[in-house]
């Protein structure tokens, strides 16, 4: 590999060097290398026996329906009336038209399409309290609701996402206004009740099956809500908070993700409705700048120019001056 | 002193009809690229005298720690930590051997940007070395979304966000608990490991990039006025 | 005694302590970590390394 060894090109200080002709000095790599195991050892079992690690509960439906039933019930019947977060969301869970984000015409979301499908209405509200036995009202409710006339249907939510603004918890139990909001009162009531009894979270997991390792569902209704947001927000893990750098409690992050969720705080990205596209772009962009630094002029002369490498390299070039 | 089995390992030679074999040809290539003595050389150009050249074996160390307490951790299971003192210990040895190899990682990624190190044929090294850090910020990122607490619903719900503007939503869903472990313990790694192998390979490949050259004054190279072509 | 070992001697569970500095806002404790790594990587560049005697080529 000598001085500009491809063809006629010029020697370039940044891209090119010339190999060492000059002295070795023994160097055990190995015995480097167990010392540097050792060494590392000892460093994390003192940084472990002496901050151990965070271990924050999760949220259930069930606790977030006992803790907030109000939050829950209002939730709970956007999840019915197709208005949630979960529900508008767009591909990959469901159909919305122009959920997706994009730049441009670049919409790879909406071009990949629906492949975790999720109905809220069926699998958070209804189809949960179908399984349920012995519940003649809350059937007769479900019935009452399918059968009725789309119209109909959001005249009934609609009206209850009124009363349940003023709804009050008493003793975690869900007082709802009276109001004209028909049989949707007992459906979202029942499906408090069932959450706080632990039964919805079993029945969204499980999925009608005996084993399950897909958290889908169980994730998505408690993220509709604000309970799961709050407690993040308790603890500067919020977008807004650079919260993706953070951990629960006084326990380092990931700082590594410092230029990641940078982005999500400055203009436009801050307030667009397709900023996450629009920062992963960014931050695919950077990376393969990184990746390429090789080959890029300017960027791959910074080293040269700071000058530190005089520093790394001082006694190579005392030695060299001395002889 | 050999033992003779009356097997022989090895009859070709470069201009004989095996030599042509898909072995004989890999094993000569492997021997060409990597004579032991530089595979497991046991000296260092007289350069090399600055503690920033540790970063690179500490980043290694810190990552053969992280697999391993990620195998007791593999051992007890996924839910362990959560009700064993012994197990929380585990995994707080994992969590901070991971702390540890991103710290590393970056002081070693910082000495070699300052260094230039990608000069003189070493830019596969280089890239190797940077796509190693992002392949490794993957990694780290489902083992969050493996701790099954408050965290990982948290990352989870917030990450799908990105991930799913991406489109990779659609088959990578962070959500579910299944997919994001076994990414975890089992296909992220053998990527990690895979590149990081090939990255210490192409460090013994190339070797050490030299210093820049001062000119004769002392001064820093410049681009070259002289425009030399190669002898 | 396998408590003391394995539970934390210095609790860093409870809430947390941030900086705010211009739209920036950063844990404690991530700072804690890059300002170790800033000082490590200078100390790394300056601190002199042991001279080795010299071995043929």
């Amino acid at each position: 590999m000598s001085r500009g060894n491809r063809g006629r090109r010029r020697f370039n200080p940044d891209r090119d060097v010339e190999e060492w002709k000059g002295a070795y000095v023994p160097y055990d790599i190995l015995k480097e290398a167990f010392v540097a195991f050792l060494a590392v050892a000892a460093l994390i079992a003192l940084l472990a026996i002496v901050f151990s690690s965070p271990d924050e509960h999760a949220a259930t439906l069930k606790t977030w329906s006992a803790a907030d039933p109000v939050d829950f019930a209002q939730t709970a019947v956007t999840e019915l009336d197709g208005t949630s977060g979960t529900a508008t969301y767009g591909p990959p869970y469901n159909a919305t038209p122009g959920a997706s984000q994009h730049i441009g015409f670049f919409a790879p979301n909406q071009w990949l399409g629906v492949h975790q499908p999720v109905d809220t209405a069926q699998d958070f509200v209804i189809g949960p309290l179908r399984t349920l036995p012995n519940q003649p009202a809350t059937q007769l409710a479900i019935t009452a609701y399918e059968n009725a006339p789309a119209a109909q249907q959001t005249a009934w939510t609609t009206a209850y996402e009124k009363a349940v603004a003023n709804a009050t918890d008493v003793r975690g139990r869900l007082h709802v206004p009276v109001g004209r909001y028909g049989p949707v009162g007992i459906i979202i009531g029942s499906l408090t009740g069932m959450s706080q009894t632990g039964g919805l979270d079993g029945t969204l997991l499980s999925n009608g099956q005996f084993y399950n390792t897909n958290y889908t569902k169980p994730l998505l209704f408690l993220a509709d809500g604000n309970y799961l947001a709050a407690r993040a927000d308790s603890q500067h893990l919020s977008g807004d908070q650079w919260g993706m750098m953070n951990e629960t409690g006084n326990y380092p992050g990931q700082a590594w993700l410092w230029l990641y969720t940078m982005w999500y705080q400055v203009p436009p990205m801050n307030t667009s409705s397709n900023g996450d596209l629009e920062v992963w772009s960014i931050m695919m962009l950077l990376s393969l700048g990184l990746i390429l630094l090789p080959f890029i002029p300017i960027l791959r002369s910074v080293p040269r120019w700071t000058r530190v490498y005089k520093l790394i390299w001082r006694r190579h070039y005392r030695e060299l001056a001395g002889t | 002193m050999s033992i003779d089995t009356g097997v022989p390992t090895s009859a070709s030679t470069p201009d004989s009809e095996d030599s042509r074999q898909w072995t004989a040809r890999v094993r000569r290539s492997a021997e060409s690229a990597f004579p032991p003595d530089r595979l497991l050389p046991d000296r260092q150009p007289a350069y090399m005298a600055s503690w920033i050249y540790v970063f690179g074996v500490l980043t290694v160390v810190s990552l053969a720690w992280v697999i391993l307490t990620g195998c007791v951790l593999a051992v007890m299971g996924p839910s362990w930590w959560h009700v064993s003192t012994v197990g929380l210990f585990v995994n707080s040895l994992h969590l901070w051997s991971v702390e540890a190899f991103f710290f590393f990682m970056v002081i070693h990624l910082w000495g070699k940007f300052f260094m230039a190190a990608w000069r003189g044929n070493r830019r596969l090294t280089w890239i190797t070395g940077v796509v190693s850090f992002l392949v490794s910020v993957g990694a780290a990122f489902t083992g969050y979304l493996s701790q099954q607490n408050f965290d990982s619903q948290w990352i989870s719900t917030q990450a799908k966000d990105g991930i799913n503007a991406t489109g990779a939503g659609a088959v990578w869903n962070v959500l579910n608990f299944g997919q994001m472990l076994m990414w975890h313990i089992v296909l992220l790694p053998i990527v990690v490991a895979l590149i990081v192998g090939l990255h210490v390979l192409l460090v013994r490949r190339r070797g050490i990039v030299p210093p820049f050259e001062l000119t004769e004054t002392g001064d820093e190279p410049e681009k070259a006025a002289t425009g030399q072509d190669p002898a | 005694m396998l408590g003391l070992l394995f539970g934390a001697l210095i609790n860093l569970n409870g809430s947390g302590h941030y900086i705010q500095w211009g739209f920036i806002q950063i844990s404690v404790a991530n700072l804690v970590v890059i300002f170790l790594m800033a000082v490590v990587f200078v100390l790394a560049i300056l601190l002199p390394f042991p001279r080795r005697k010299r071995g043929n080529r």
